[in-house]
């Protein structure tokens, strides 16, 4: 059982409402598998931070999940402004987003930081003008009865 | 720890029926208040009933990506077509309560130390 399965999903830039069918999407599969809902939970709130970002700050994105027996792997690409300082971006509370953003709720400065809190391992390249990748792991620990 | 439905706390605390009604069977453990859906997303405990003033499709996507039992719109605060459409699709149960956020909080807090 060392089948990987991939979904690829394109996440639009223009349409805030739309951000979290991906992770939604993700979030179903997971529970097909079985997965426990602590590692559920976790993949679903990192990717949704990685959605909103993208729409706020980068015009929209692609995403590619891999979901191992051993591990879910995301890749959040895209082709927006890049980051200038990565480990500023890193600091809770720490935000460039709009006001228009920060007036739905979000923009806090904490999409980062919760990434990095709900998966085991976070990378982020980024080069300014080119734009940015963020790879998220996080590792399963399938439950015990998670064949019933 | 103490579980109550979200049916439980529909009817105990007086509260309205604004989305969700097929799943009021969910259960809650405990009360979770914030308005900032990133403080929401990074901190809710899963199960809780979430008490904010947030009523758009943003906030159900946090609630069901949060895991929370359920979301209690305070001060009679509005919840939009959209948001009430996506709650009714995902089986995210949406209560009303008429309340401040702090009160409304305590409402369910009593009903769970019961």
């Amino acid at each position: 059982m060392s089948q990987v399965i991939s979904f690829h999903y394109d996440v639009p830039g223009d349409d805030f409402t739309r951000a979290g069918e991906a992770s939604s999407s993700i979030k179903k599969v997971l529970k097909q598998v079985g997965l426990a809902p602590d590692i559920i939970r976790n993949v679903a709130i990192a990717m949704y931070e990685g959605e909103i970002n993208m729409v706020i700050h980068a015009g929209g994105g692609q995403i590619d999940v891999d979901i191992a027996p051993d591990e879910i792997r995301m890749v959040l690409k895209d082709q927006g402004p890049g980051i200038k300082d990565i480990s500023l971006a890193m600091q809770e509370g720490w935000s460039t987003a709009p006001d228009e953003v920060r007036s739905l709720g979000f923009g806090a400065g904490m999409g980062l930081p919760n990434m990095k809190k709900y998966t085991d391992e976070m990378d982020i390249e980024s080069a300014v003008g080119v734009g940015t990748t963020v790879t998220m792991t996080v590792f399963a620990h399938p439950r015990e009865e998670a064949a019933s | 720890m103490k579980k109550i439905t979200v049916r439980q706390i529909l009817e105990e605390c007086g509260f309205s029926l604004l989305a969700g009604a097929g799943a009021l069977d969910r259960q809650a453990d405990r009360v979770f208040c914030c308005d900032l859906l990133s403080f929401v997303m990074g901190r809710a405990p899963a199960d809780s009933a979430w008490v904010t003033v947030m009523g758009n499709v943003n906030a159900i996507a946090v609630a069901v990506l949060a895991d929370t039992a359920c979301i209690v719109l305070a001060e009679g605060a509005a919840l939009d077509e959209e948001a009430r459409s996506r709650a009714d699709g995902q089986g995210v149960p949406v209560l009303g309560s008429a309340q401040p956020i702090f009160d409304t909080g305590l409402l369910i807090q009593r009903l769970l130390e019961d």
